[in-house]
């Protein structure tokens, strides 16, 4: 499946991503700049924040408690469209998901 | 030796308890890694993961491999813990989500920023105070003054008595293995230490801007209630200071064997903080934990029957070259991420971005005062059932 990553100075990356992976394991496995993820997809660290685009925000289950404890953390702003991308799992129906990153992680 | 069960492609009669064993594991794991994915342990009849794919696999379902039968040997189930149970290590979903939401906002980045430069600066003064040129032992003067010092501060914990700390840690992650000797030995003072403990997690003797109190804040507003937020500060308590000062020894010592990483770091004091997560993968302080399934699962070929334990051995994980390449050198400079010192998933160390803190903190002062760091003499060994480290771990620093 398609991911397309879109970085602040309007680049746009397009990754092949298994389904079953996670977001953020997807976009480190292919060299997506701008996602640290530190603690390794335990949403510990809120360094792998992105912002999904709304049409498929809706796709994906709701921010739980933990991530939203983590969202609160983050060093770029918080949008409703938010996410900890270690805390998404890619699902057939996010093919062709689009990825807006923030300016940093830290 | 007993029949393996069904599906069970490999079985082994090694001991992950015994003294050759948590003496130097790494041959072991090499065995138990090339037995196959999931392997049999006869003497314990539990299932044993080593490869990093299936340690993966465990710890991301937490749904069939849970930890609320308990994370050691014990099933909870039909055994009766030695302590009130964590909420958050020996507590699955929901219930386990909630309090570690109360528990993360307290430990989060934003909430860490905060005490960094404190943490800086006891790191410089601790590193002043290290001799140069002569011999030490850097467990006590190092290891353990520094999380005893600025991790107990952080939570708010009173000044007197923080040894207990230590033999608290000693106690709960003992508990892990078997009711050997070793755990004898780590209960034999526990007369002292547990009332310490308990008294040290309740409300008025924590300090008032503390981690610890924060946890309490979040009772007043509704969150958790006054008893679960002194069991959630007794998670600060069980498991923020051995473990670190363990992840501290280990980081030495993997210097004191290659003064060419530490040449890499002294170059560069900010490569200090991606060195100890080779430290992490390369000498995990934690060694392993159990599972517990919660239904008949098929993991990698073998079909694992429901309320069986499953050891997780994730410093084993950490050297497999199914995923690493080189597992068994000592890289600062490699790409770890991927790595499953702190664990993984949504039991993965609530405390590590504080754990990081610290040790990127000493590895930095170290690195800014220290060209050379030397073993003085053979190191010993810590031989327990859960962490791996150093009782002794004698040092020649030189400037």
């Amino acid at each position: 499946m398609r991911i397309i990553f879109l970085y602040c100075d309007g680049r746009e990356q397009s990754i092949d991503a298994p389904a079953g992976a996670t977001l953020m394991q997807a976009a480190v496995a292919a060299g997506v700049e701008g996602i640290l993820a530190e603690c390794g997809g335990s949403a510990m660290c809120a360094t792998c924040h992105v912002y999904l685009d709304a049409p498929f925000a809706h796709l994906v289950p709701p921010v739980n408690a933990v991530e939203h404890e983590m969202l609160e953390s983050t060093a770029s702003e918080r949008r409703p469209t938010s996410r900890l991308s270690c805390q998404v799992t890619l699902t057939p129906e996010l093919d062709g998901l689009r990825v807006a990153l923030p300016h940093t992680q830290v | 030796m007993l029949e393996a069960p069904r599906g069970a492609p490999a079985t082994s009669d090694i001991d992950p308890f015994s003294d050759a064993y948590l003496g130097d594991p790494y041959p072991f794991h090499q065995q138990l890694r090339d037995a196959g994915p999931v392997v049999w342990l006869a003497q314990w009849q539990v299932f044993a993961v080593a490869r990093a794919a299936p340690v993966k696999a465990v710890l991301g379902d937490w749904e069939t491999f849970c930890s609320g039968a308990g994370v050691g040997l014990a099933n909870f189930k039909v055994e009766t813990p030695w302590r009130t149970p964590s909420l958050l290590l020996e507590t699955d979903p929901p219930d386990h989500t909630r309090n570690r939401a109360v528990i993360g906002r307290a430990l989060s980045p934003a909430s860490l920023r905060g005490l960094k430069s404190s943490f800086e600066s006891a790191a410089e003064e601790l590193v002043a105070a290290l001799p140069d040129g002569a011999d030490f032992d850097a467990v006590p003067l190092l290891a353990e003054a520094f999380p005893l010092k600025v991790f107990a501060d952080a939570v708010g914990v009173p000044a007197e008595g923080r040894r207990h700390l230590l033999a608290y840690g000693n106690m709960v992650f003992n508990a892990m293995g078997p009711r050997n000797e070793r755990f004898e030995r780590a209960m034999a003072h526990a007369a002292q230490v547990v009332p310490w403990i308990e008294r040290a997690c309740q409300r008025d003797v924590l300090t008032p801007s503390g981690l610890g109190a924060q946890i309490y804040a979040a009772a007043d507003e509704g969150a958790v209630s006054a008893r679960e937020a002194a069991l959630i500060v007794r998670s600060f308590l069980s498991a923020g200071v051995d473990t670190t000062a363990a992840g501290i020894a280990n980081a030495l010592y993997c210097f004191a064997r290659n003064p060419d990483q530490w040449a890499r770091v002294r170059a560069d004091p900010a490569l200090a903080r991606a060195a100890f997560e080779e430290v992490l993968r390369f000498e995990s302080p934690f060694q392993a934990f159990f599972r517990t399934t919660t239904r008949e699962v098929e993991l990698e070929g073998t079909v694992l029957p429901a309320e069986a334990k499953v050891l997780v051995l994730i410093g084993a994980a950490n050297r497999d070259p199914r995923q690493w390449e080189d597992p068994d050198r000592f890289d600062v400079k490699r790409k770890t991420l991927g790595h499953v010192g702190f664990g993984f998933g949504i039991h993965g160390c609530v405390g590590q971005m504080i754990a990081r803190m610290e040790v990127e903190a000493v590895l930095a002062a170290l690195a800014r005062r220290f060209e050379r760091i030397a073993l003085a003499g053979p190191p010993t060994a810590l031989i327990h059932n859960t962490l791996r480290s150093f009782v002794r771990l004698p040092l020649r620093l030189g400037s």
